[in-house]
């Protein structure tokens, strides 16, 4: 095969692109697993081997903290999914204040997480919060959404599910939109009534944006700190920790060597986990 | 100036003017005498975390009294500061005088490398022995106390004590049979701000005192890791304290939401009884409400004995000379005037002080607020003991959160100091510390 073919521009052509992606990308990566291996900080680096992971893994909150990163990564991503798919089902249909509806839900998108985040510390406070206020007109005693051990991790989950739907609705509405509409006046010749329509139809051929959907999420779960750390702070205690939560605390600590270790180990977990997820989303794609 | 000399040189090189060569003499002769006539100017470095008011108008009234400059160099705070103040002092460049950390931070910039010894300085005398441990080496004392002294221990509401009939306790039971009748009285005991975490470390930390009462050397035994936190029966006992007051149902059963500011509104409005704390809201809580300067008591965290009952403390900043300045004896005139009543009354004018000095036999302002007037005796007493930071450099960076945990018992207070045990090998490892 002669690949001059198809080469339509010279190859120095890549080299702007490669160059900001090796300074800015390639080399902080590389350089984050030298500096994992070191005593380190921010000054000088000493080489001291595995120790840092050996450390890493015997932090007493890491165990709490992977399997919270799990467990929110899953529910976060599930809830956005189904949630956004039935939305997305709702606002494409043909609802009169669908383009109203559509804009509201992704609105939570454009917000700033921190803002979210202490926002809704503040709402779903137990006694003084809005939300337990509107429960107990109700006669309901709400929960201690964020100071339960119990509960404060799917609070948090709750919020993000709330302020990710946006995006997730966006890709189910073009992922159903793409659907050919002759597919459904075939059904419609046929007899079939909307739920048919609906397992039949949309929610296979829809498929492609609802596993796009799931690995954002999924991903976008694994790494979240951002509104956990503006909500919980990881608290009570360790109950909301997860992976990336113990790393900040690690470097707000001084011990960079030690937090470029997690980080090194964040990375290869998210590989790990997304990786094979990808590859399963993909074998479930149809054709259109 | 040097255009000026050049031109007198040139006129001297021409050849043209005897007078160019007379005045370029008098011009040196001038400059040389003027070097070294000119007042000695110093620099002053301190942290700029700590509000400076006092030290401001200390060094404006020092200028006008003895024509001597002191430049205020602001530093950064935390452990950027003291990586500078490290390299400054390595290369010959640091500060005449320097604002810095007492204990062990301070004792981790070696002094007796570094600093001046001011231990025969006539105020060194009236400083009270708790601090001088923790700014001395081998006996020579190598700091002194700039700053008012910060208490650990309990704000309690003086109205409502009056109310229930209750005294001051001097021991954990009866503050526990106190919180009982408070409890019974329908009011929250104590205020629990477990949702910033930091501030529920308060009654572990304030604990210190009686830590030290009962195994005197578990600060140097811990650092060297000789004793932890498990295997000290004493130090445990802060770790069961903490999670007693949860358990009795004795905290606020919102705490886990409860931030630092809401706590303060809650001491200040009445809401809760008593609020485990570092003595340095007393300002802020007047703010919330006037009537807190004289109704928010204060005292210390009581332990098992009544007759060893005294005050966990953090101990202020302190100035230090620096060993290689060329002005030594006018920065120790400046610490001299600052440590000198007359210093303290130029200082207070400028900053009230929201605690003791570290120094005997200087009047404090009148109009202090009851929390303040409640630790004096303490000081005076002579019954303090500094926090286990200013002893240890060991501090691990989880406490907040296994404070938490404590409280909440979700764990037991063993499994707790155990845990903590194991937090701060990772801080006494990057410290390089030996035994670890």
């Amino acid at each position: 095969m002669n690949f001059s073919i198809n080469k339509s521009y010279p190859l120095w052509f890549l080299l702007p692109a490669g160059l900001i992606y090796s300074v800015l990308f390639l080399v902080p990566t590389l350089m984050s697993f030298v500096f994992s291996m070191t005593w380190w900080t921010l000054v000088e680096a000493k080489f001291i081997g595995f120790e840092n992971f050996v450390m890493f893994f015997s932090e007493s909150s890491l165990n709490i903290g992977l399997r919270n990163t799990l467990i929110y990564a899953f529910v976060s991503s599930v809830g956005k999914v189904v949630i956004g798919f039935l939305l997305a089902v709702l606002l494409t249909s043909s609802l009169r204040t669908k383009d109203f509806m559509r804009a509201m839900i992704f609105f939570p998108t454009l917000i700033n997480t921190i803002a979210v985040g202490i926002t809704f510390s503040i709402l779903m406070h137990p006694s003084m919060g809005p939300i337990n206020r509107f429960l107990g007109m109700f006669g309901i005693q709400g929960p201690n959404w964020l100071g339960d051990v119990d509960m404060a991790l799917l609070s948090v989950a709750l919020v993000d599910v709330w302020k990710g739907l946006g995006v997730a609705l966006v890709i189910f509405i073009a992922g159903i939109l793409a659907i050919p509409s002759t597919y459904y006046e075939a059904l419609a010749i046929d007899g079939g009534n909307g739920l048919h329509k609906f397992i039949h139809l949309t929610l296979p051929l829809s498929w492609p944006a609802t596993s796009a959907v799931i690995l954002l999420s999924f991903i976008g779960g694994l790494r979240s700190f951002d509104l956990i750390w503006a909500m919980t702070g990881g608290g009570p205690g360790f109950a909301t920790d997860v992976v990336t939560s113990i790393i900040y605390k690690q470097y707000q600590a001084g011990f960079y060597g030690l937090a470029t270790a997690g980080n090194v180990v964040l990375v290869v977990l998210v590989l790990i986990l997304a990786l094979p997820l990808q590859k399963l989303l993909s074998l479930q794609e149809i054709d259109l | 100036m040097i255009k000026t000399v050049l031109r007198l040189w040139k006129g001297i090189h021409n050849g043209r003017s005897a007078r160019a060569f007379v005045a370029l003499a008098v011009f040196a002769s001038l400059f040389l005498a003027g070097c070294s006539r000119v007042d000695p100017e110093l620099t002053l470095a301190a942290g700029n975390a700590v509000p400076l008011d006092g030290m401001k108008a200390v060094i404006a009234a020092f200028t006008a009294k003895t024509g001597i400059k002191v430049n205020l160099e602001l530093m950064p705070g935390g452990q950027e500061g003291d990586n500078l103040l490290k390299t400054r002092l390595a290369s010959g460049d640091a500060a005449d005088i320097n604002l810095y950390n007492s204990g062990s931070l301070f004792l981790a910039l070696n002094p007796a490398e570094n600093f001046v010894d001011l231990s025969k300085e006539p105020y060194t005398g009236s400083v009270i022995d708790s601090y001088k441990a923790t700014v001395s080496t081998g006996g020579k004392v190598y700091a002194a106390p700039a700053q008012a002294i910060a208490g650990g221990g309990w704000y309690y509401n003086k109205t409502i004590y009056a109310k229930l009939g209750l005294e001051v306790p001097k021991t954990w039971n009866d503050l526990m049979a106190n919180l009982e009748k408070i409890k019974e009285a329908n009011i929250v005991p104590v205020i629990g701000s477990y949702k910033d975490s930091w501030t529920t470390q308060m009654v572990l930390l304030a604990d210190n005192y009686n830590v030290l009462a009962n195994s005197p050397a578990f600060g140097e035994d811990y650092t060297a890791h000789k004793a932890t936190f498990a295997n000290t029966p004493a130090a445990l006992r802060g770790f069961e304290k903490l999670a007693e007051l949860y358990a009795k149902g004795y905290v606020n059963k919102d705490a886990t939401s409860t931030t630092f500011d809401m706590a303060l509104k809650m001491l200040a409005t009445g809401e809760g009884v008593h609020y485990p704390m570092i003595s340095f809201i007393g300002g802020s809580l007047a703010g919330i409400n006037p009537e807190t300067a004289k109704d928010i008591g204060f005292f210390a965290q009581p332990g098992d004995d009544p007759n060893s009952n005294g005050l966990t403390i953090w101990m202020p900043n302190g100035l230090s000379v620096y060993k290689q300045s060329k002005n030594i004896s006018a920065a120790k005139k400046f610490i001299a005037f600052y440590m000198s009543a007359e210093g303290w009354a130029v200082n207070f004018a400028a900053l009230k002080p929201e605690g003791p000095l570290a120094i005997k036999g200087i009047k404090l302002p009148e109009g202090l607020l009851a929390s303040v007037m409640d630790m004096l005796p303490y000081v005076e007493s002579g019954k303090t003991a500094p926090a286990l930071e200013f002893i240890s450099p060991i501090k691990g960076p989880n406490l907040p959160q296994i404070a938490v945990q404590t409280a909440l018992g979700m764990k037991s207070p063993l499994e707790n100091a155990e845990e903590y045990d194991k937090d701060v090998q990772k801080q006494a490892k990057q410290l390089g510390l030996a035994g670890w």
